[in-house]
């Protein structure tokens, strides 16, 4: 068994602990929001929250996080919001992603929001070169000098 | 606007009123047969379908992929601005994979398989052309979806279809058409103020025949083109909504982890199952001829028992082949004499043996990977003897008609189900087949879905690479330093002609290649031909200016004397980079100018080293002429793209062959650009008002050519092959930035 909470929802399921959380949210739970890039923590497309810290769920055997609280993208704008009933759908993240106009083909972004969301929590005005050491994940379509602004964007709001 | 297509347009009336209206242009192909010539073809032909509705609803219908370009925006953007439409009225939805969206015909039955009641009944059977001559009409590539199905499509149906409307209003109102103004998904009377909503005129409207020539608004008119309207897809990407192809799912789904034989093109032989079969969740081995799979009810279980697998494949001649053997053979195909014509012009091989002086270079690229962040997969639900698809791909209607035809159905029997592309690049283009073909396979052994979903190592090793290509250049000068002479030789097969062309004023010119063939599976890869072409002419073009002692801008200015709007997009982004300015210590600047799917780009990369020496790309300046800009923010989004897709080839991009297998496995060993590399991007748009150009991949040729001309000023040292990470560097010679 595993027992761990995805989005505030307490989890138990009959599954092997060496099985990474990445396939456990997708192919058990459904929640396809977190993406499969490349299997070996390299790209960043399957990026959650766990305890509020960015991990890479595609390395992360749920052994690992038994008991802990994860954040998915779907679960985001939730979680920002915490008891907040009038606060908005998106996190502040999220709107500046449509305010800039991030995502090209999207498939990394989940990760990439995931990836900003966490760091933004810790260092809120980050400078480029703590953006370049904590943001090492991929995006094909390049949309790296829209996600710079972005963050930026949030920084000085 | 000329339109010199048969052409169509259809109307019909929905159940409910509203009216339905579409538009066709065909034309019996000759070129359907060559992946290549699918993405480098001048033309699509595709309908579109406008839905207008009582409550004033409008639903746009698009044709094409959304991969990230943008054109389930751009697309609607122009059908709603001829239409006069207020774009808020607006919804889009991807056209179901039918042929009816190829080419006018009905598809008996459309209502109950999309689940949209009946409300095509009634459309005019216009076509004229069988169905075999429009497979494939639904490709997305080439840079196409705008300037095609956009101008000849889109934008003629929102005019016919508001010419039509102001014709029932006009009607009503006992007054002239030319009485009646539209604006904001209203049709007016001018005098009287008088006013009715496309909603109440659509099921009138429907009984209409429609317009045989129709009148498009000049730009001046444009109330929705130009403008930098958010793209529709970007809500449900940002919230985790977005289903991909690799998304699908349902409670009985079984998933499947395949090992496609390591060398390709060749077959196998025995497969020893271990203990796979005993482990958790593990259905089936399956053994196909070039690959076996496991499937269980995980992909993650799948993926571990195929680990315990044992594979035999057979023996192949191409076992022990390397990257260095292929070179050396492409090295000895250009040294035999045995050539087509790419281009003739002139004499160059007299004005060689004329010339006071001769110049050459060698020049190579490697293999590359599409690598799209969305893994290849493909997931196939066989039952009750159809077959259903889900998958991300460029072609829908391709990718059903080859299912269909695996699985020993009529393409009728297939039902495609759509969804966004985690990019596309090429690798998701027709021909294309090894995923679509092994998931169907697979999926016909059970009666419930199955997803084959290939590991980002698989992906790497069993794609369809842009090829590598050898190049020989020489150029000749005559006892006044002017070049009299272009000579190029290169290693084919060509899959865009004229990508090796160059626009300069050279009087003799002699462009020729030699096709060869190795087992390497190879394909159309974002700009095609013109990723290595550019590379290749723009350096070579670089060396000769600095053998003609001019500075490469003013040289480039001065042999486009003949091309003002290659001088134009050369001069402004030249000027916005900064060029012939003081520079920060350590810096240096290259450009390059490529022609490429209608649009012509020039970049100015801003170059340096590291304290590693390595090269480092601080800004790519970009002007680029594409006609006009329908959507200025998606245009400024696909040259960034174009850009840092090539930056990533220019820097590390590079398959090898080891043992007749690719070496690369994974993002550690075929590096990314990422935030730490990207350089600021600044992206001019000269708007010349000729014809659109395409944006999706133009951006991407010059890259390469003009960071490595930066080089060359930094350090003196001419690169003649990428990727830029297996050359050094350093400052010890450079050359004065002129």
């Amino acid at each position: 068994m595993a027992t761990f909470k995805v989005n505030g929802i307490e989890q138990d399921l009959d599954i092997e602990p060496q099985m990474p959380l990445l396939w456990a949210l997708r192919d058990e739970l459904g929640m396809t929001g977190t993406k499969f890039g490349c299997g070996i923590a390299s790209c960043g497309a399957c990026t959650v929250h766990v305890n509020g810290s960015a991990v890479r769920s595609c390395v992360t055997p749920v052994s690992a996080i038994e008991g802990q609280e994860i954040t998915t993208i779907e679960g985001l704008a939730m979680v920002a919001a915490g008891a907040n009933p009038s606060a908005p759908d998106l996190s502040a993240v999220q709107q500046a992603w449509i305010d800039h106009q991030v995502p090209q083909c999207g498939y990394c972004q989940s990760g990439m929001i995931m990836a900003v969301s966490s760091l933004l929590a810790t260092n809120p005005n980050p400078s480029d070169v703590d953006i370049d050491k904590s943001i090492t994940n991929v995006c094909r379509c390049g949309s790296y000098p829209r996600v710079r602004k972005a963050i930026h964007s949030l920084a000085t709001a | 606007m000329k339109i010199s297509r048969r052409r169509f347009l259809l109307s019909s009336a929905l159940v409910g009123g509203g009216i339905l209206i579409g538009y066709s242009a065909l034309k019996p192909s000759k070129h359907r047969r060559a992946n290549a010539e699918l993405v480098t073809g001048e033309e699509r032909y595709v309908t579109s379908f406008i839905k207008i509705e009582p409550n004033n609803k409008i639903t746009i219908y698009v044709p094409h992929s959304e991969m990230g370009q943008g054109v389930h925006t751009s697309l609607p953007m122009m059908a709603a601005d001829e239409l006069d439409a207020a774009w808020e009225d607006i919804s889009v939805e991807q056209a179901p994979a039918i042929d009816m969206f190829a080419n006018g015909d009905l598809v008996t039955g459309f209502a109950g398989e999309f689940g949209l009641p009946g409300f095509l009944t009634g459309i005019v059977n216009a076509s004229a052309v069988t169905i075999a001559e429009l497979v494939n009409l639904q490709t997305t590539g080439g840079s196409s979806s705008v300037r095609f199905t956009g101008e000849s499509s889109m934008r003629t149906a929102g005019a016919a279809a508001r010419q039509m409307l102001v014709q029932c209003a006009a009607s009503r109102w006992g007054a002239a058409a030319d009485e009646c103004s539209t604006q904001l998904t209203y049709v007016q009377h001018n005098s009287s103020g008088r006013s009715l909503s496309y909603g109440e005129l659509a099921a009138d409207a429907a009984l209409l025949e429609p317009p045989e020539n129709v009148t498009l608004k000049d730009p001046s008119q444009f109330t929705i083109m130009g403008k930098a309207i958010s793209r529709v897809d970007i809500p449900a990407k940002v919230d985790g909504s977005a289903e991909y192809g690799i998304d699908a799912q349902s409670e009985d789904m079984l998933y499947a982890a395949i090992r496609l034989a390591p060398v390709f093109g060749t077959k196998l032989i025995s497969v020893d199952a271990g203990d796979a079969l005993s482990r958790r969740g593990v259905k089936r081995i399956i053994e196909l001829e070039d690959s076996v799979a496991v499937v269980a009810d995980s992909y993650w279980r799948a993926k571990e028992a195929l680990k315990l697998v044992k594979s035999e494949f057979e023996f192949s001649d191409a076992d022990t082949t390397s990257s260095a053997d292929l070179f050396a053979g492409f090295k000895q195909s250009l040294s035999e004499d045995d050539n087509s014509e790419a281009m003739e012009v002139g004499d160059t091989e007299a004005a060689m043996e004329s010339a006071s002086d001769v110049i050459e270079g060698n020049y190579t690229v490697p293999y590359l990977a599409h690598a799209a962040m969305e893994p290849m997969n493909c997931t196939v639900h066989i039952h009750d003897d159809i077959a259903e698809v889900w998958t991300s791909t460029q072609d829908a209607l391709g990718i059903k008609s080859r299912v269909a035809k695996i699985a020993g159905l009529s393409e009728d029997d297939a039902i495609f189900h759509h969804s966004y592309l985690g990019g596309g690049f090429g690798r998701r283009l027709p021909f294309n087949w090894n995923v679509i073909d092994h998931a169907t396979l697979i999926a016909m052994e059970f009666n419930v879905p199955v997803k084959t979903v290939m590991s980002r190592e698989d992906d790497m090793q069993q794609d369809y690479y842009r090829p590598a290509v050898a190049s020989n250049f020489k150029a000749a000068f005559d006892a006044n330093g002017m070049v009299q002479a272009w000579h190029n030789r290169f290693t084919g097969p060509v899959q865009t002609p004229g990508a090796s062309h160059i626009p300069y004023a050279i009087s003799n010119q002699s462009i020729r290649y030699v096709d060869v063939d190795t087992h390497v599976p190879i394909a159309a890869w974002r700009s095609v031909d013109h990723s290595q072409q550019t590379f290749f002419t723009e350096s070579f073009v670089d060396e000769i200016a600095h053998r003609a002692g001019k500075n490469p801008y003013q040289f480039r200015m001065e042999m486009l004397a003949n091309h003002p709007r290659h001088r134009k997009v050369l001069e402004v982004a030249a000027e916005a980079a900064g060029y012939g300015q003081n520079l920060p210590e350590g810096h240096a600047l290259g450009i390059a100018i490529q022609e490429s799917f209608g649009s012509i780009v020039a970049e100015v990369a801003e170059v340096s080293l590291d304290e590693n020496n390595r090269p480092v790309v601080h800004k790519v300046t970009c002007a680029i002429d594409c006609g006009w800009a329908v959507n200025p923010d998606t245009v400024e989004a696909q040259v960034e793209s174009g850009i840092i897709y090539g930056l990533t080839a220019a820097l590390y991009g590079e398959i090898t062959i080891e043992n007749g297998r690719v070496a690369q496995n994974n993002f550690p060993d075929y590096e990314m650009v990422r935030m730490a590399d990207a350089p600021q991007i600044d992206v001019h748009i000269v708007e010349s008002g000729e014809e659109l150009g395409g944006l999706g991949e133009p951006s991407t040729p010059p890259l390469a050519a003009a960071v490595s001309n930066g080089l060359y000023i930094l350090t003196g040292r001419r690169v003649r092959s990428l990727p830029l990470k297996n050359h050094e560097f350093s400052h010890s010679t450079p050359i004065a930035q002129v």
